[in-house]
């Protein structure tokens, strides 16, 4: 049976970890690769970069970081951030991303996943939504960290993004990311339900009651959480063993 | 000796060269792995391993367009005997015909199509994406350690099919039974990823590495 998975997610800027919360105020927090090597260690399922680097000229550094990352630590990595062209989503995979996710670029460039699901294939590209809360049973796309809106409805979005060749949503609620009040969960389970590929539930994780929630209420085939397993409150096995007892399958 | 990676631009082609250098100082096997895409190189090696991501039809076709690649794996796998591992789509392309796209032809290795997986009315997504428990279906030595219900790493949309039971080593449940793991003679695969499967999937490749025919 397939598991649903656990993924640690790691903010990395300039090479170094931060988490943000809300997307604004951030804190260091370490190496990206001692990090994911703890990760690993710990049975993570998948790991997750998000690179939020401004400068164009340090964009590279995550290309180390992933490299360095793929030596050490032989488990899915999906790496994401500023991904705007065929090339960005080459040289990641070349670095030893298994997946790559397109945030702001999907929406403003139509092409971009159609031509990397044929180029890359589907199973390497993951499109991560930011969604906000416009109003009941309404979700609009946000893009540049959550700081932009773009009027475009989150669920119409996702359908399409699965039809132009999409693998997997990130989907992220942008009015509980770095909340700790739990996922947004009507969202979750909107878009879970309309499409047929893998959705990773994403923003507002505060306890590990909210992993459960985001699988079965929420219907994700993931899960995902940074400062909660980051900042050592939780480990990933304390996650696995709690969705475990809760009747979740996960890998033990 | 050496372990050859074949190069022809697939994705996870670094990850497996680099689990396979981590497994063979597992077990301190002085092999070296060489990632190349040259027949002279390959045909000097020990051992070949086909990584494989994408489609079905551009791996194919990313290794028809080396010149002399194509000619000289089946030389070396139907003829030499040399033992050889594709993962994902590297095993995929050992069927006889692939339908990712368009109708493609393999290898033809196994008699064996490669095709969607039935996603039962859209009870099960696509991709087949995450840790999955394999059945071991027969004794071989790829899974030597590894306990039956393992779970391994997947990602991929379409499945190996094949009426030649014999050559399947393990399957998983996926709406369905898969199959993941295929062996005949010197030819084995692996339709998860041993690669980034963390400490099971190393073993497989260990497995592989020490395997003698």
């Amino acid at each position: 049976m397939l598991k649903n998975r656990i993924i640690p997610c790691l903010d990395v800027k300039n090479g170094r970890v931060v988490k943000g919360i809300n997307f604004v105020d951030l804190v260091d927090a370490g190496d990206p690769v001692e990090q994911a090597k703890i990760y690993d260690e710990q049975g993570a399922d998948e790991l997750c970069f998000l690179d939020i680097t401004a400068s164009n000229e340090n964009r590279n550094i995550i290309l180390e970081t992933v490299k360095k990352t793929a030596e050490k630590c032989f488990m899915p990595l999906t790496v994401g951030g500023g991904v705007r062209t065929l090339e960005d989503i080459r040289n990641l995979l070349l670095a030893g991303a298994d997946k790559v996710s397109i945030n702001t670029a999907a929406v403003n460039n139509k092409n971009l996943v159609k031509e990397s699901a044929e180029k890359f294939g589907s199973q390497c590209i993951v499109v991560a939504v930011d969604a906000k809360k416009v109003k009941e049973n309404k979700w609009e796309i946000f893009t540049h960290g959550g700081r932009k809106s773009t009027g475009i409805d989150a669920l119409k979005f996702v359908e399409k993004m699965e039809a132009m060749g999409a693998g997997e949503i990130l989907l992220t609620s942008m009015d509980r990311d770095g909340t700790k009040k739990g996922y947004d969960l009507d969202l979750t389970k909107k878009v879970s339900n309309l499409v047929n590929i893998p959705v990773i539930a994403s923003g507002g994780v505060g306890n590990l009651e909210h992993l459960r929630q985001g699988i079965k209420i929420g219907r994700a085939n993931a899960v995902l959480a940074a400062s909660i397993f980051h900042f050592g409150e939780f480990s990933i096995k304390d996650a696995k063993k709690y969705l475990d007892s809760k009747g979740i399958p996960v890998r033990i | 000796m050496s372990i050859v990676v074949i190069d022809y631009g697939s994705g996870n082609l670094k990850s497996a060269a680099k689990a396979l250098e981590a497994a063979g100082n597992n077990i301190n096997i002085g092999s070296k792995i060489v990632v190349t895409s040259d027949p002279k190189i390959i045909k000097q090696s020990e051992k070949i391993v086909l990584p494989g991501q994408g489609s079905f039809r551009d791996c194919y076709l990313g290794i028809k367009k080396i010149s002399g690649l194509n000619e000289t794996l089946n030389e070396l796998v139907l003829e030499k005997k040399k033992p050889i591992l594709g993962i994902c789509v590297g095993m995929q392309l050992f069927a006889k015909t692939g339908y990712e796209s368009q109708e493609t032809e393999g290898f033809g290795w196994l008699d064996a199509e490669v095709r969607k997986i039935n996603n039962m009315n859209k009870k099960i997504k696509l991709p087949h994406m995450g840790w999955n428990e394999i059945e071991l279906k027969q004794d071989n030595f790829l899974f030597s350690r590894i306990k039956n219900k393992t779970h391994m790493y997947f990602i991929h949309s379409y499945e190996f099919m094949t009426k030649q039971k014999d050559c399947v080593i393990a399957t998983t449940e996926y709406g369905n039974s898969i199959v993941v793991s295929i062996a005949k003679e010197n030819i084995v695969g692996t339709q998860f990823h041993p690669e980034k499967s963390q400490k099971n999937g190393l073993i497989v490749l260990e497995n592989f590495l020490k395997w003698k025919m």
